[in-house]
């Protein structure tokens, strides 16, 4: 195969890593508006601690976006 | 190439080369954008805080709001004896804030799309945190990667697992602001090039282009909300990991 094809189909199969990431925040929101629903007094103060693990989930998500650019642009 | 979406982020020269020691310090755009960023934050806040009057008028409330958000945030994290570190947090937010928003006006350079930038942020906050552990706590600060209460048997790769875990936080939080920017501008970028290519063929084009322009104005709207966001995470993550700083047990 082609080198510059073999980095193409890299690039693209790194990308299926952010999927995960995805599925990972849409998990913790939905999660986190369950449990407001359930306690509304509460949501207020936890949703900074919803924040953190979004920020947490989609940066693993980001780490295979840039194993992608890398592909693509750098190497 | 119009249509190329890296393009947006290339680096160039404003004053023309600056070379001392074998190191490039030319004024760059992302040089000005930096500037742009803190005189806009410093003019803001002085005009904001100027008459500091009991009932506020709109420009002092929007300053009330941007300091009393960021101002119980590290008082929920850090407590009061975190507070301290208040000033560097504010900082913090404000320039990855509005290094982010001036990123949204077209033709604007955005500083924080640079991992370089983002990075050096990030090995700030971290170097920091080594440095006020060991300050406060001297070498039992250490005792971060040792947990209490673990088995002696998984011990060493509990250990280990922490420690993998503080050194790739730089990482982790550098590349999640640059990358969020920089995925974000480049699919801006993207459906824009649709709309104008689109537009190019002629009748049926510009009715075809209707759907990659709504697209463009909605995912704006969301890069709005992700610039304001990814400066709020980088504060709070902030908070989070100086909070490991003043307490080494958890």
């Amino acid at each position: 195969m082609d080198a510059e094809a073999a980095k193409l189909i890299g690039a693209g199969i790194a990308c299926i890593g952010m999927g995960g990431a995805g599925i990972g925040v849409g998990h913790i929101f939905g999660n986190y508006l369950a449990g407001a629903l359930r306690n509304p007094a509460a949501a207020g103060a936890q949703f900074t601690n919803a924040l953190i693990g979004a920020a947490l989930a989609e940066g693993l998500g980001i780490f295979s976006l840039v194993v992608a650019l890398l592909l693509l642009f750098v190497a | 190439m119009a249509n190329d979406p890296i393009h947006q982020f290339q680096i160039k020269d404003l004053a023309g080369p600056v070379n001392i020691g074998g190191y490039d310090i030319s004024f760059t755009n992302s040089a000005l954008f930096m500037g742009i960023a803190v005189a806009s934050i410093t003019a803001f806040l002085w005009y904001a805080s100027r008459k500091q009057a009991l009932v506020p008028d709109r420009t002092q409330s929007v300053g009330e709001l941007w300091y009393g958000m960021i101002h119980s945030m590290v008082k929920n994290v850090l407590h009061e004896e975190g507070m301290k570190f208040f000033p560097l947090v504010f900082s913090l937010f404000s320039f990855v804030l509005v290094a982010n928003m001036l990123g949204m006006f077209p033709y604007f350079f955005t500083v924080t799309s640079h991992v370089v930038v983002t990075a050096a942020l990030a090995v700030f906050v971290v170097g920091l945190v080594v440095v006020v552990g060991i300050w406060k706590h001297g070498l039992g600060w250490f005792k971060l990667f040792v947990p209490s209460g673990v088995p002696i048997v998984i011990l060493p790769f509990i250990s280990l697992i922490e420690i993998i875990s503080f050194l790739s936080r730089p990482i982790s939080l550098g590349l999640r602001l640059f990358g969020n920017m920089l995925a974000g501008h480049i699919v801006l970028k993207v459906f824009s090039g649709f709309v104008v290519s689109l537009v190019a063929l002629g009748i049926g084009g510009i009715v075809g282009a209707i759907a990659p322009l709504a697209m463009a104005v909605a995912l704006t709207a969301l890069e709005f909300l992700v610039a304001f966001l990814q400066a709020f995470v980088f504060a709070i993550l902030t908070c989070v990991y100086l909070n490991d700083a003043l307490h080494t047990h958890h």
